[in-house]
């Protein structure tokens, strides 16, 4: 859409800026070196101050690092997968809603709208108690544990929110592609899978990579219906020392840190590729 | 409206399809105090984390470089972490820490309960956003106007208050629509501490009555109905908003 040009010396307002699709994760390196730095000095300093203490709050947090660390790569493994799941199913629903048969346009709008509309957690109960606990084929039983559960429950709204990063990134591209295309004698579908959707593809990707990293956060809320993922882990460890309040920081500031060391780099890949794709006028 | 009612508890003796909330005058008051709970949480979240992002942004122009600094650090905090984390550390960590008050029958009780909390650290977590948001409207009032205020005598208060905002308020309307329904739907994290918000009473009545599927699907309905009247209102108001020939 061009909007026509006004020269002014003294204009009222500026141009608006520009609609992006979600928030980029703003992180820079001094957020983690100061986490660090806050992990290693709040169970050291209990340490120099508490001699009474059995065992130094770094010495503990070292021993229940490996456990910690295995909770954090499920935390991974349950994001990688509602990933891939919500990309594959929410591109389906994305490309539905740019189709011209009516029903199926209308139909994959209300899915998307109805699971970006419901929050995160409620879909993660739906799942949890809605599926059941092994699937049986009548040859062959597939068990279906917690985790694969929320897998599926986390996809859910990841879905809905591919669906639309898939729609926009169709409706960003200028009209003149279709009707080039058009003129060429493409077909809808080749037009669709020849021309729009490769350029779509680097469109797409900085507000994929983005969702993602919200995806990663998002996957503590499995702690919440009992996955043992790494801050249900965290929480059993700490009940395991006895419930000390002088670990409550070091343990919980090092869950931030191995967060922050995971989405760091995904950040400034997003923010590297967003530079590199930007549409120069 | 008692046949109404009835009508429900004729359909679980019948098909099975059991909704207590409709028939069962106990867990009607549980489910409607839950509605409730959630509403008022909602809107109290949501003028508060507005207040903090109108005051940020305020606070992020000022001339000292410490309070800025304090602004943006309070930003980065509060966007980076999962607002899960954030609110166990209020309610568990800070809530620990602060003194307890005398009841009215002696004993003890801490200063803030979990609903406080909750307002609290949604707040916070909404206004961190708030703050990016309405500095990237006044980013859109040019210099210009800013100056044409500043020689007719009006002070960097008023400027922001009569002139800046207005404008800008406008152009992020949009933006802060998006955030402030995410707010809404953070709400039901309030969960974890124990609020008595709908997702809690939809669990204090499934443990009761073993119908896990059907108040499942009733949440999920109450809460798309919740959300799609907040966007739609917000959208027609954003309509009424926009400035004609802009944007």
């Amino acid at each position: 859409m061009a909007r026509p040009e006004f020269k002014t010396d003294l204009p009222v307002m500026l141009a608006p800026p520009e609609r992006r699709q979600g928030e980029p994760l703003r992180i820079k390196l001094w957020h983690g070196i100061a986490l660090f730095g806050f992990c290693v000095l709040s169970s050291t300093y209990v340490f120099a101050d508490d001699t009474q203490a059995p065992a130094s709050a770094l010495s503990v947090l070292v021993k229940w690092m490996p456990l910690l660390l295995s909770g954090f790569l499920f935390n991974i493994v349950i994001s990688f997968c509602s990933m891939a799941l919500g990309t594959i199913v929410g591109t389906a629903l994305g490309l539905g809603q740019i189709s011209l048969i009516p029903v199926v346009k209308s139909s994959s709008w209300f899915v998307t709208q109805f699971f970006r509309n419901a929050p995160w957690l409620v879909l993660l109960f739906f799942a949890m108690f809605l599926l059941p606990f092994e699937f049986d084929l009548g040859f062959v039983v597939i068990p279906f544990p917690d985790w694969v559960k929320a897998i599926i429950g986390l996809s859910l709204p990841v879905m809905a929110n591919v669906s639309e990063v898939v729609r926009g990134a169709v409706r960003s591209l200028p009209s003149g592609q279709w009707e080039a295309a058009e003129s060429l004698a493409y077909t809808r579908q080749q037009t669709l899978w020849l021309i729009i959707l490769p350029q779509c593809v680097k469109r797409m990707l900085p507000p994929w990579m983005n969702l993602y990293s919200i995806l990663t956060m998002a996957t503590v809320l499995a702690s919440v219906v009992g996955v043992s993922e790494v801050m249900t882990l965290t929480g059993e460890a700490l009940a395991a020392e006895g419930g000390r309040t002088d670990l409550l920081a070091p343990f919980y500031s090092f869950v931030l840190l191995i967060f922050f060391v995971y989405c760091y780099p995904i950040a400034r890949y997003t923010v590297y590729l967003e530079k590199k794709f930007a549409v120069k006028d | 409206m008692e046949l109404f009612f009835e009508w429900f508890r004729v359909l679980y003796d019948t098909t099975g399809i059991n909704l207590p909330f409709l028939y069962d005058s106990y867990d009607r008051g549980r489910m409607l105090d839950g509605f409730l709970t959630t509403i008022k949480l909602s809107i109290v979240c949501l003028i508060c984390s507005v207040i903090i992002g109108i005051v940020g942004a305020w606070l992020q122009a000022s001339a000292f470089t410490w309070t800025r600094r304090f602004v943006n650090g309070y930003i980065q905090l509060f966007r980076n972490t999962p607002p899960l984390v954030q609110l166990y550390f209020f309610y568990f960590a800070v809530g620990a820490l602060l003194p307890k008050v005398e009841t009215d029958w002696g004993g003890q009780a801490p200063m803030f309960g979990s609903f406080a909390w909750a307002v609290i650290s949604l707040s916070f977590f909404a206004g961190a956003f708030n703050v990016e948001i309405f500095r990237s409207g006044i980013e859109a009032v040019p210099k210009s106007t800013v100056e044409a205020a500043e020689s007719l005598g009006f002070s960097r208060l008023q400027i922001y208050r009569d002139i800046t905002l207005p404008l800008a308020f406008r152009v992020c309307l949009p933006a802060l629509n998006n955030n402030l329904v995410n707010l809404v739907k953070t709400t039901t994290l309030a969960y974890a501490i124990a609020v008595p918000e709908m997702l809690y009473e939809a669990n204090q009545i499934w443990s009761d009555n073993v119908n896990v599927t059907e108040m499942m699907f009733f949440l999920l309905i109450a809460y798309f109905v919740l959300v799609g009247v907040l966007v739609w209102g917000m959208n027609s108001w954003e309509r009424n908003m926009k400035i004609p020939g802009y944007g």
